[in-house]
């Protein structure tokens, strides 16, 4: 029988089959920040151990990090005091970092992929759950917590047991105004916030063709907002052309070797997944989450859930995310006023997400009840949209142009909503108090967040998109 | 810092949520400590506390459950983020058993590695388990994971699944690095055959 993309780096990187434990699986790639790590190094120094591969470790500030001017001494004593003992672990482990004025800084889940660093058929992680960012280009991806932060550092190897299978088929074909964002949002929306609990997911199908590497990494971020270990995308002639020339990526004949094996890396005709779904793109429009988990989630012409479309044993979380949300059951979606919108995290702030945006925006005004901001995933995305005018275009309409970090995704710097306010965000999370206490999130692509800056509330952007065009 | 899981009677404080996720267990504010202690105090922040700080009528600023040592809960415990502050400020605040239908993947994983037992029942033996400690707040519970039993205050009996590694790992308080490093020969050899293909950035 046939064997799944999975299996197939799975049986790579087994270091040793035990018995009845979990296999030693090797890791290529550990990604570093510092929020998750210092009771792993302060772990090492206790028992001392040490890193055993500096080399194939990566750490950079992001969780935590001011998004305004990085000149001026961080306010927080506590936060600082995190951000040092980062630079100061890496500095005695000898781990490159890319620190606060590193021109490659940025949220570790972009930085890895445009330097290079994630490739296809790896195994990387990162005590961050958003590590499965990285899947979208046929690398198993999985965020850990920080005991296994330190078994990496300590061994370059994690304790595993192998996941079931589920394959995932995007069918049809996306219609307008539908982005990679609400193909996640609606996948989500329509099984649950966690019915991947326990399997790595492989998205598949006619659609996949149709995504950028940006886009397949949009929809492997929010793998985990379903439960899932994991989620894959088949790497192919996007994925190699998106790697090739990158900063560390392979070159040479390297290069030459790593495509020819990167081309084994797909499912066999005679695997079998052990559990099978679609989704059907075409019917799909630009999603809204209404709630506070991923799942609670409608397309933008829909409502909240009235009382009876709700299954019974769902209606205590129903009431109580509407209590939160302040909404009614059968509420309808467009014209919701919002205080705030944020444009970033590690789901959508990378280049092609702030031109979708910038496309929106430019010209326009962002309603004055708005509190409007772009933080870029990196520099180098920074950079890159300052060369190409997207900063100015973005200032112009009122929105505040940042620095990179994870900002208002977590809310951990001073980026954070007061209790109350409503937010269009591109983030991945609209867990209660996720993005500051009190705030609620309604989850969104960039471009229906732009249009929601422009008009103070949730709105349809295929409107704005189609008069643009017209 | 390992310690060994010991048979627990205690009642156990019901928290008739789903999806609890770890953000709201530790809230983002406390995850700027460097230090694996303190959060016992800070768990469920939003929920325990105002704006001022002072307790709500919360289930954990309630007697008996502030003193439970098993937390009783619905469906996916622990969904969302990795952090691992969370079984640390549960287990700092007396908990070592979580009796749940269901838990998110990452969540079960870290409390394994923090000497909490994550007990996995049935939706209906869960609610069952509820209404026995809704209708008495004192009412005992034995979880047994020598013999993966739990024993109800009606003398119920329920057996629970747990991976044989799992749960040597809670009964004998297993380093697991210290396992994975005595494989150190197979590692570097592996290592001499196996090729990563990106060029290393420079410490």
């Amino acid at each position: 029988m046939g064997r799944t993309l999975y299996e197939k780096i799975w049986e790579k990187h087994v270091v040793k089959h035990l018995e009845d434990q979990p296999s030693l699986l090797y890791i290529d790639l550990h990604l570093v920040h510092e929020v998750t790590s210092p009771q792993a190094f302060e772990g090492l120094r206790l028992k001392n151990r040490t890193v055993r591969r500096p080399d194939r470790t990566l750490a950079t500030m992001d969780h935590n990090v001011p998004t305004t001017d990085r000149n001026e001494p961080l306010q927080d004593m506590v936060s600082q005091k995190q951000i040092d003992t980062l630079e100061k672990n890496c500095e005695e482990f000898s781990i490159p970092v890319f620190d606060l004025f590193h021109a490659d800084q940025g949220i570790v889940h972009v930085i890895a992929p445009e330097n290079g660093l994630t490739l296809p058929g790896q195994t990387i992680v990162c005590g961050d759950s958003h590590t499965s960012t990285h899947g979208a280009f046929g690398a198993l991806a999985f965020g850990i917590g920080t005991s296994e932060v330190e078994h990496v550092l300590t061994t370059q190897c994690l304790k595993q047991y192998k996941s079931k299978t589920l394959a995932v088929n995007f069918n049809g074909s996306r219609p307008f105004g539908v982005e990679a964002k609400d193909i996640i949002l609606g996948l989500i929306g329509k099984y649950g916030h966690d019915f991947a609990t326990g399997y790595v997911i492989e998205f598949r199908g006619p659609v996949q063709e149709e995504l950028t590497m940006e886009e397949r990494m949009t929809i492997c971020n929010m793998t985990i907002e379903m439960g899932g270990r994991a989620g894959l995308f088949a790497p192919d002639d996007v994925t190699f052309d998106y790697v090739q020339g990158k900063k560390y990526a392979p070159s040479g004949q390297a290069w030459e070797d790593a495509v020819q094996e990167w081309r084994t890396l797909y499912t066999d005709d005679d695997a079998v997944f052990d559990q099978e779904i679609s989704l059907n793109v075409s019917e799909l429009e630009p999603q809204v989450s209404w709630g506070t988990n991923p799942g609670m989630t409608t397309g933008i012409s829909g409502h909240v859930p009235k009382e009876e479309e709700v299954e019974a044993a769902d209606r205590n979380s129903f009431h109580k995310a509407l209590e939160y949300m302040e909404l009614k059951p059968g509420h309808r979606l467009q014209g919701t006023p919002v205080d705030v919108v944020f444009i970033g995290s590690c789901t959508n702030a990378r280049i092609e997400d702030l031109r979708k945006a910038a496309a929106v925006v430019k010209g326009k005004k962002t309603d004055s009840r708005v509190h409007a901001m772009v933080v870029p995933g990196s520099m180098q995305v920074k950079k890159q949209a300052e060369e190409e005018g997207l900063d100015d275009i973005f200032l112009q309409s009122g929105f505040e142009w940042r620095n990179a970090g994870c900002s208002m995704c977590l809310g951990m710097n001073p980026d954070a909503l007061k209790p109350g306010q409503r937010c269009a965000s591109t983030s991945n999370r609209n867990f209660e108090g996720r993005q500051g206490s009190g705030g609620r999130t309604h989850l969104m692509s960039p471009e229906m967040a732009a249009a929601a800056a422009l008009t103070g509330e949730i709105t349809d952007v295929r409107r704005m998109l189609k008069e643009d065009a017209g | 810092m390992r310690e060994y899981f010991e048979k627990v009677h205690s009642h156990a404080a019901p928290l008739d949520a789903e999806s609890v996720d770890t953000d709201t267990i530790v809230p983002k504010q406390f995850l700027k400590w460097v230090t694996r202690t303190g959060y016992g105090d800070i768990i469920f922040y939003d929920w325990r506390y105002d704006q001022e700080g002072r307790e709500k009528d919360f289930i954990l600023n309630q007697s008996p459950a502030r003193d439970a040592e098993i937390l009783l809960t619905k469906k996916n415990f622990g969904s969302g983020s990795s952090r691992e502050h969370a079984p640390w400020g549960l287990k700092e605040f007396g908990f070592s058993v979580i009796i749940a239908p269901s838990f998110a993947e990452i969540f079960y994983q870290n409390s394994i590695k923090n000497g909490i037992l994550p007990v996995t029942l049935s939706e209906k033996e869960v609610d069952h388990l509820f209404s026995l400690t809704v209708a008495d707040p004192h009412a005992e519970l034995t979880v047994d994971l020598d013999l993966n039993m739990v024993k109800a205050s009606d003398g119920t009996i329920y057996y629970f699944e747990i991976d044989r590694f799992f749960k040597d790992m809670l009964l004998h308080g297993l380093d697991d690095i210290g396992l994975s490093l005595q494989h150190e020969a197979d590692i570097t050899q592996f290592e001499t055959e196996h090729r990563v293909y990106y060029q290393p950035p420079s410490s």
